[in-house]
């Protein structure tokens, strides 16, 4: 039992993690129509950048940096790439991003080489024990920091002007242009938040038990994809419930391997797309999809 | 020239090969409600869309011409730039945000305005429409069509737009609701916001209206106060469904054999 509950908890911790990663791509996604397919690659730079920082400026204003310099890539992917693109095909797009990402992650595996970077971070590997549970410090506090994220912008999203935008331009861009709604500034908006969003997973997909940044983080970050899918494209909530399944998902499946061992090995990597596969069966739009974007 | 007015000179727009206006000109004088009539694919919206400068959409572009709000020319204006040099546009199927609130459209409404005068333009909009105040947490899809064009208008308000660019405000209304929205134009109008009103039905833009224009295949074939359009036989047979003593003789003549069964 006690097992169980370890593995559930850690699951939902991982899962809020994936949260984040899917809210990004969901906000990209509603503010522009695009599938964001360099998301992992934003997530591989705020990493790279808190981990080169972090012995010269400390781990708080290393990630500090981090985030904000994966906001900043993020802006300027959408600035100097998609918005050159704007009013071309969203399928054309989603490809341009698949070029951003294939660009963006070259450059930083190679940086990273074959090393595993250590992002400096205060909890090491120590271990709170509740009774018969354990649980790393690293994973209470990846759920605390995603919980609080998440309905710090879900707040913001709901009662600021800028939320008030984004929800417009994501119903209808053109009816949000005849309000004065900005649409570049939204886009530019969702990117980098989804940028900053991505560097705060990453940080918590690279610490204990994790050994650090490698060059096969982005694609621990892939495992969003599912998540953001599952959920329904368009919606935040979905984000976040594909989020949690796919953390549980993931981590019951690892946990129980030893029982499963006659399908062989790697099944938590495989239950995430089993899950989307089986939902999306059910639910074409996903679970909390809108009905219409299923023809995209 | 005609001070704070808008004027429409010589527009021409184009959809890629597609001519869509050809040399149309107009105005709309300060304070005044100015229709367009024409059939559908004459280019109302198109006309409205390139004043509006979200032709792009579309993939439509402006070719020659311009178009001015007093002395300033907006054709090379972002949208959001016409939005607040105080052009806005009520556009065609209303298009209120259905999965937002009633408030949360009045709030997109106000997106592109002065920030200053937002609760004073929420209180003339809550004046205008007291359905809107009491459903203002319902969301704006759960809405009966009349009240969503009545949001869709009050949404255009907030911006406390100087020109008020109507795009078929009856259109799929009941006959009473269409007319409660004529007489919320006409209210709006008193209160000192010009309207350039696009309408299929002529008879009420002509009566809302004082000076009209007619759009058929991009150019303005027929212009003149509402009145005398009103009065001729042109526009009569065409947009008012009057038809002369003649011709309703030929019709009665022909009705004896409209109903018969068609065997092709």
């Amino acid at each position: 039992m006690s097992t169980f509950a370890e593995i559930l908890l850690n699951g939902v911790s991982l899962g809020s993690v994936y949260a984040l990663i899917a809210l990004g791509f969901v906000v990209i996604f509603r503010a522009t129509e695009v599938v964001n397919f360099a998301h992992a690659s934003l997530l591989l730079a705020g990493g790279y950048f808190t981990a080169s920082l972090h012995d010269d400026l400390g781990f708080w204003p290393a990630l500090l940096v981090g985030i904000a310099g994966a906001a900043l890539v993020g802006a300027a992917v959408e600035f100097f790439v998609m918005r050159r693109y704007r009013g071309s095909d969203h399928s054309v797009l989603a490809i341009v991003t698949i070029g951003v990402d294939i660009l963006l992650t070259t450059e930083l595996t190679r940086r990273i080489g074959t090393d595993v970077l250590a992002l400096g971070d205060p909890w090491g590997d120590a271990v709170l024990k509740l009774g018969p549970i354990s649980l790393a410090h690293t994973r209470i506090a990846a759920f605390v920091a995603a919980a609080l994220l998440i309905t710090a912008f879900l707040l913001v999203f709901r009662y600021t002007s800028w939320g008030v935008a984004m929800r417009a331009a994501a119903e209808s861009a053109e009816t949000a242009a005849l309000m004065g709604v900005r649409l570049g500034r939204v886009s530019l908006g969702a990117w980098a938040v989804a940028g900053g969003l991505a560097a705060v997973a990453a940080l918590f997909l690279t610490v204990f038990p994790t050994p650090g940044l490698e060059r096969a983080t982005s694609l621990a970050a892939l495992k969003a994809f599912p998540a953001a899918i599952l959920g329904g494209l368009d919606s935040t909530t979905g984000a976040l419930v594909g989020g949690l399944l796919v953390g549980v998902t993931e981590s019951l499946a690892t946990g129980y391997q030893s029982d499963l061992t006659f399908l062989g090995r790697g099944l938590g990597d495989l239950a995430p797309y089993l899950v989307m596969v089986a939902i999306l069966l059910i639910r074409p739009a996903g679970l909390f999809g809108t009905k219409e974007l299923a023809r995209v | 020239m005609v001070g704070s007015g808008l004027v429409v000179r010589d527009l021409s727009v184009g959809y890629g090969p597609v001519r869509a206006l050809r040399r149309v000109s107009l105005e709309v004088p300060e304070g005044t409600v100015v229709t367009v009539l024409g059939s559908n694919g004459a280019g109302k919206s198109t006309l409205l869309r390139a004043i509006s400068r979200t032709l792009s959409f579309q993939g439509g572009a402006v070719t020659e011409g311009e178009v001015r709000l007093g002395d300033r020319r907006l054709d090379r204006l972002p949208a959001d730039r016409v939005v607040a040099a105080g052009v806005s546009q009520v556009p065609e199927g209303r298009r209120v945000f259905a999965r937002m609130t009633v408030a949360d459209n009045l709030r997109a409404g106000a997106l592109g305005g002065a920030r200053a005068g937002r609760a004073r333009s929420l209180a003339r909009v809550h004046e205008l429409f007291p359905v809107l105040a009491q459903r203002a947490h319902q969301r704006a899809g759960l809405l009966s069509g009349g009240e969503q064009q009545m949001l869709a208008v009050a949404r255009a308000l907030m911006a406390a737009p100087k020109v008020l660019l109507l795009d078929e405000p009856s259109l799929g209304l009941a006959p009473l609701m269409a007319e409660r929205i004529a007489d919320t134009v006409r209210e709006i109008n008193d209160q000192g916001t010009a309207v350039l009103l696009v309408e299929q039905n002529a008879a009420l833009a002509l009566r809302l209206a004082t000076h009209a224009y007619v759009l058929e295949v991009g150019e303005v074939t027929l212009e003149g106060p509402a009145a005398e359009l009103a009065a001729s036989d042109e526009v009569r047979r065409r947009y008012l469904g009057v038809v002369d003593e003649d011709a309703a003789a030929d019709a009665e003549t022909a009705g004896a054999r409209t109903l018969t069964r068609w065997n092709g």
